[in-house]
């Protein structure tokens, strides 16, 4: 464990607990076009797009721990499809490093889509006497599309919160010395 | 270096994945074990929930009002509409009270259940849950204070759910919009069956094991049906009379699979108390 990773996970754990408790106690009561945004992979595709895939899974696994044990549902659901979500979107990183604007909505709405889906699919082969209907889709749907038009807020919130303990990204380092004087390779040609 | 980084996720993955897959296995088994550790966590977090319920209710309303104005319009017709089918139906019932009463001592139904006997509790919501499927809330009453799996749940407007899980200072309620969830009702025309939510649409509720012959439309109130007097087996949970919701439509009537559409009277995603009431009629069915 280097100097860096006692902070970050005492900033995962703060953002994973409040975040969780505010979905839990307010945000599933506000309704939007009739279903509710769901922070939690959201905020789980952030961190792993943040921090790795490696952090984005175990962050995951122990958002989905947490939620399953407050609303006292079947261990383990919501963690297995947010391990997924979170690995996911840190490979992306890893793999890709997308630089665009748009990508953590992307992102976001890719990570809803694997929680709602995903979520979904396991009910199913658990037993859950819910037939596949267009009502059903419709609001996997909604809920992906609500998720997406939140998704930048809630990366934006958590990279401020992260940013401190995170690694120095050679990226932030290239940007910073141009802002303070620095030659850019351009300018020097 | 690079194998070892890649040889370590990938481990941390599929333990992450194992964990999660033993987890439900033995929650999904019901393992008392994995039931009573929840339980433990749940009372810890439990007053957390409550806190920040309390304080995040001022948002939670801020919220509401401006999603409640927009929605003002659009039901504005409709409420007119929904008024005058009232006047004349209160006009109607004005004539059958009076038949009614009659009925009542003849039948000698006038010793109906009160609820104040079944010694109500009040309860304050603390969380909601958030998936499509689980439709609960967490309500800050439990053992300590008389709660039992399987008591009724419910609001002035209507019927909420029953209570599905009790720890000592909390317990849960499953809404009667959870796919789980079976109540036998009977509408103000006297047709009975059993509803239960469709899938994906926490707002509508479906009565079925209808015979042809049973007439229901649209606008029709639906409640509770309670015990039948000449059943002898499974007892309903639920006192006769708690309203449940109005007739919206009707699928293939007069068939033997017409299915009767009810919109709830409860919006269970707007709760902040419910009631409980503790004394239950003795029944372990629906």
């Amino acid at each position: 464990m280097n100097a860096q990773t006692g902070p970050l996970i005492l900033r995962l754990t703060i953002l994973g607990l409040v975040l969780s408790v505010m979905q839990v106690a307010a945000v599933s009561q506000l309704t939007i076009f009739g279903t509710n945004v769901d922070l939690l992979p959201l905020v789980v595709a952030a961190v792993g797009l943040l921090c790795g895939s490696l952090t984005g899974a175990v962050f995951g696994f122990a958002v989905g721990l947490f939620i399953d044990t407050a609303l006292v549902q079947t261990l383990g659901l919501s963690s297995l499809v947010y391990v997924v979500a979170g690995y996911g979107a840190g490979r992306l990183r890893e793999l890709r490093d997308p630089q665009a604007a748009l990508v953590p909505m992307a992102v976001g709405a890719g990570a809803t889509a694997i929680a709602t889906i995903g979520y979904s699919v396991l009910q199913f082969l658990l037993g859950v006497d819910a037939p596949i209907s267009l009502l059903l889709l419709r609001q996997v749907l909604v809920t992906i599309i609500v998720n997406t038009l939140v998704a930048y807020p809630v990366y934006a919130l958590t990279r401020r919160v992260l940013l401190p303990a995170l690694p120095e990204d050679p990226r932030r380092r290239r940007r910073r010395a141009y802002a303070t004087g620095g030659l850019s390779p351009l300018s020097r040609s | 270096m690079y194998d070892k980084t890649v040889r370590r996720r990938r481990a941390v993955l599929a333990l992450l994945v194992v964990s999660s897959i033993v987890l439900l296995t033995a929650s999904f088994g019901g393992s008392g074990g994995v039931s009573s550790v929840q339980r433990g966590v749940f009372e810890v977090i439990s007053p957390i929930q409550d806190g920040a319920s309390r304080a995040l209710k001022p948002f939670r309303d801020l919220f509401g009002w401006v999603g409640d104005t927009l929605d003002a319009k659009g039901q504005n017709a409709d409420l007119r509409t929904e008024r005058d089918r009232l006047r004349r139906q209160v006009v109607d019932e004005q004539l059958v009270l009076g038949e009614n009463a009659q009925l009542r001592s003849q039948l000698n139904l006038n010793k109906r259940l009160s609820l104040d006997r079944l010694d109500p509790i009040q309860a304050r919501v603390q969380g909601t849950s958030t998936s499509l499927f689980s439709q609960t809330i967490n309500i800050d009453k439990g053992s300590s204070d008389g709660l039992r799996t399987g008591q009724p749940v419910m609001t002035g407007a209507g019927l909420v759910g029953k209570v599905s899980f009790v720890a000592s200072g909390a317990g849960k309620v499953t809404l009667l919009t959870d796919s789980t969830f079976r109540a036998s009702a009977r509408t103000s025309g006297g047709v009975t069956g059993v509803i239960k939510p469709a899938a994906g649409s926490p707002n509508d509720l479906v009565m079925n094991q209808l015979a042809a012959s049973d007439q229901v439309t649209k606008g029709d109130l639906v409640a509770t049906r309670g015990t039948d007097p000449t059943a002898t087996r499974f007892p309903s949970l639920f006192p006769p009379g708690i309203p449940i919701g109005t007739v919206t439509g009707v699928d293939d009537p007069g068939t033997d699979t017409q299915q009767v559409h009810i919109k709830p009277f409860v919006d269970v995603r707007r709760l902040d108390f419910v009631q409980i009431l503790r004394r239950t009629i003795g029944g372990s069915g629906t």
